[in-house]
């Protein structure tokens, strides 16, 4: 376990839009427990300090995807980040490459539209009545662990952005379609069970998506779940182009 | 200015029960407008958190028959025996349209849908995806949930009213958390789909969120919160944070030991018999609490807690089926599985009580519904069984989609006009609460007094004297939870001003648990009364009716449906 008690320093950023022109910074002392995450601490500025600080939180057990935001200057899900991992002053700061809203919220409208861009669903040729032949006894499709296994990983996305505030495309292009989004388009186009990739890979082709990646991988390394969106980036990057070269030979994709 | 929008249908709530109960109203009738508002991102919703499975029948061995007497006997018979039949029948169904949807379940050789063993379940008919069953069935509805045009998200707003037209439900009023601004969502019907309200205990497994929205909407407008006494402990929390250790950790044959080392699930007579670790919850939890009142609790830096010992299992199979377990004892008590036993300690999981309703999903009032957590249409009874809940999510949030879409298609839209002025004044008085000094009651402060006060009085063992305690404590601190402080007057996404709604939220809930509690002088399921120790069907084989006045709850008595599953004695 972690050593005992102590005090230390929250950097806080502070933003009300009614009020504020630009961001400020706030301090606060937080007596700590030992065993303590990042959350913990800002949760005590809230409960017991100021009550008027403004941030995302439920879950506290890192699959809610709600906590993310900037300590110490990286991408952190904070109800996974251990205080341990700090010094006695921390800096904690919205997540970077988002408009703030307030405090530490940031608004991610852009991002729901860009996770709904790439058509992250279940695409059959045939309406489910009509697919009854491919499905068993049980209704449901014939998977089996190795292709389970192959689009799985990309599967385990919480949407915490992290991987947003860490792209350094998003930073200067926020049009940008991004890690998640990508990796989740690319996860339903290796699910065996889908029959959607063409239109997924008309949507990689568009501007803005994956050919603007430009590979630093800085998304996989601030991943808290172990997606590796880089690998899926790059890997959607060759369905695209095996997907249009097709389309040269054979009008709709030779489908 | 309240902003006015107008649908067909309006779903508060965006975890499994309202995405499933959004999709089948969507589906039904792809011309009605589908309102789905929800507090957060649907994607945050504590579905995700759910983490063994969900139940349905899918093997040769098993059948309806088997599911309905598992969950009947669960119940300790105060299950309603229609809903049961009802929800096993659906179950399979519904699982396997959450696979043809994308869930990513985990699979045989063969390519079927593997299964896995559960407390109380006879078979193996719990279906996972490894151990963060609830994240899959989650993003897989809400990815789902998007190719409907005619499903319309309100995310971030908080409901904080209903609007009723003769008695009848017509819409919400909510807060648009963003900008502090307010509106009317009207609908021909409205879905409560908020979840749970394990928040009013200090050591739960349950988010931030689960403040018991949907349960004090409707308790507010006369409909009766049922069965509310009947809250879950689950055997296996972390010490300390309350973050859940999955049932499936037992069902892939982990053990419970003592500070002897002893599985004295096996040793003692619990009342689980051969079923061991995979006895119902509510047993194992009093198991844990006598290991602890035994002496034979380990007490270290993690507090008192028994054992979860999977060392046994070996880290292939730790890893190929409770990755996620791995995960979270190593993050958050620093502990591997593979090599270490993990401390855990009973916690408050989850409500079998809620808003009354039926097989359809239906309130006593026109045009509200409710399915999930947030619901009490009796498949729990006083002890759900694990992995039935996710199910329970998809049958009835289908069930309240459908049934709500049939009962809006012959009713009126309501008077705007009245609506909109219902909202007005709900406004109003939000308005007046934002950055109020009025009074001096601290939010942060008035939480842990009512969840210090509801631990001590409805904890796994209960007295008469401790309830009753509760019970007056909870009317107290209702009263003064009228007069909250705050010092937050930002209309941009104002979280002191939210947590007060969810406060008094809160302070309704825990009030009908307290009272509902102290009522029941036998011992059923969950609710296990030291003075008290027996069953009583003569007197107590009926669900309590909780419903509000100033004063405080008053109850009544309904029916249990009873069945073919006669009630007997409850030994395993």
């Amino acid at each position: 376990m972690s050593e005992g008690k102590k005090t230390i320093k929250l950097e806080i950023t502070r933003f009300d839009p009614d009020v504020d022109e630009v961001p400020k910074t706030e301090e606060y002392e937080v007596p700590t427990e030992p065993g303590w995450k990042v959350l913990d601490a800002v949760n005590y500025v809230k409960d017991h300090l100021d009550p008027s600080l403004s941030h995302r939180w439920s879950c506290r057990m890192a699959v809610c995807g709600s906590c993310g935001m900037m300590v110490n200057g990286e991408p952190k899900l904070t109800c996974k980040t251990s205080l341990d991992e700090y010094g006695d002053s921390i800096k904690v700061e919205p997540l970077a490459n988002f408009p703030i809203v307030r405090d530490l919220v940031v608004e991610i409208d852009g991002f729901m539209d860009k996770f709904k861009s790439v058509k992250p669903w279940i695409i059959r040729a045939k309406e489910r009545a009509e697919d009854m032949e491919n499905l068993n006894e049980r209704g449901t499709y014939s998977q089996s662990p190795d292709e389970l296994s192959a689009f799985k990983q990309f599967s385990m996305c919480i949407n915490c952005l992290l991987c947003y505030s860490a792209c350094p495309v998003v930073a200067n292009e926020p049009e940008f379609i991004g890690p998640a989004a990508i990796a989740l388009g690319h996860r339903y186009n290796t699910d065996s069970r889908d029959e959607g990739a063409a239109e997924r890979n008309e949507v990689f082709r568009g501007e803005g998506t994956v050919f603007s990646c430009s590979f630093a991988n800085e998304c996989s390394e601030v991943c808290p779940k172990n997606v590796d969106p880089a690998s899926a980036v790059n890997q959607a990057k060759l369905g695209a182009v095996v997907d249009w070269a097709k389309g040269l030979i054979l009008p709709r994709g030779g489908a | 200015m309240v902003q006015v929008s107008r649908h067909d249908i309006v779903i508060v709530g965006g975890g499994g029960a309202g995405l499933r109960a959004a999709i089948a109203a969507a589906e039904a009738n792809p011309k009605a407008s589908i309102a789905l508002v929800s507090k957060v991102y649907p994607m945050r919703s504590h579905t995700v958190s759910a983490e063994g499975g969900a139940a349905a029948v899918a093997r040769d061995d098993d059948n309806f028959e088997l599911h309905g007497f598992d969950t009947v006997k669960g119940s300790d018979f105060i299950g309603d025996q229609n809903v049961i039949e009802y929800f096993v029948e659906q179950a399979p169904k519904e699982l396997a349209l959450l696979e043809n949807w994308g869930c990513p379940w985990s699979r045989e050789e063969d390519g079927t849908v593997s299964t896995r063993a559960f407390g109380g379940m006879t078979i193996k008919r719990t279906w996972f995806a490894t151990d963060k069953v609830g994240f899959h069935m989650l993003h897989s509805l809400f990815q789902q949930s998007m190719r409907y045009e005619n499903i319309v998200r309100y995310d971030e707003f908080f409901v904080t009213k209903l609007l009723t037209e003769n008695g009848a439900c017509k819409g919400v009023a909510a807060l648009e958390i963003r900008t502090g601004d307010y509106h009317a969502i009207l609908g021909r019907a409205v879905i409560l789909a908020t979840g749970g309200a394990g928040k009013v205990f200090p050591f739960t497994t349950n988010g931030a969120i689960k403040t018991g929205d949907g349960m004090a909407l409707a308790y507010r407008e006369g409909v009766a919160l049922k069965d509310m006494e009947f809250v879950q402990y689950h055997p296996t929390g972390l010490p300390g944070t309350g973050i859940l250790i999955t049932e499936a950790s037992r069902g892939e044959g982990g053990y419970l030991r003592n500070k002897d080392g002893d599985r004295f699930l096996v040793d003692y007579d619990y009342g689980v018999g051969k079923k061991a670790e995979l006895g119902p919850r509510d047993m194992i939890s009093r198991a844990i609490i006598q290991e602890f009142e035994a002496g034979r609790g380990i007490d270290d830096e993690h507090g008192l807690h028994a054992s979860l010992d999977l060392t046994h299992l070996g880290e292939a199979h730790i890893m190929a089926k409770l990755p996620f377990v791995r995960e979270l004892a190593r993050t958050y008590v620093g502990v591997d599985p593979v090599h270490q036993h993990i401390p855990i300690r009973p916690v408050v999981h989850y409500m079998m009580g809620g808003v009354d309703t039926n097989i359809r999903a239906e309130t006593d009032m026109p045009g509200l519904y409710a399915a999930g957590e947030v619901a009490c249409g009796s498949l729990n009874g006083a002890n759900r069984l694990g992995s039935n809940s996710l199910t329970e999510c998809l049958v009835f949030g289908n069930s309240a989609g459908v049934h709500s879409l049939e009962y809006a298609s012959g009713t009126n839209e309501g008077n705007e006009a009245s609506l909109r002025a219902q909202a007005e004044e709900e406004a109003a008085r939000v308005d007046s609460l934002r950055g109020s000094k009025q009074g001096d009651e601290k939010i942060a402060d008035l939480r842990v007094e009512m969840n210090r006060v509801m631990e001590a009085g409805c904890g796994v063992y209960r007295e008469q004297e401790t309830m009753k305690i509760a019970e007056k404590g909870m009317h107290e601190i209702r009263k003064r939870a009228s007069s909250l402080h705050l010092q937050d007057s930002s209309k941009v996404f104002n979280t002191e001003l939210v947590a007060a709604l969810e406060l008094m939220n809160m302070v309704e809930v825990a009030e009908t648990l307290a009272v509902s509690a102290a009522h029941r002088k036998e011992s059923r399921g969950a609710h296990t009364c030291r003075d008290f120790p027996h069953r009583d069907d003569q007197e107590y084989l009926y669900h309590t009716m909780a419903y509000r006045t100033e004063d405080g709850p008053r109850l009544d008595r309904k029916d249990v449906a009873l069945g073919h599953w006669e009630p007997q004695e409850r030994k395993y």
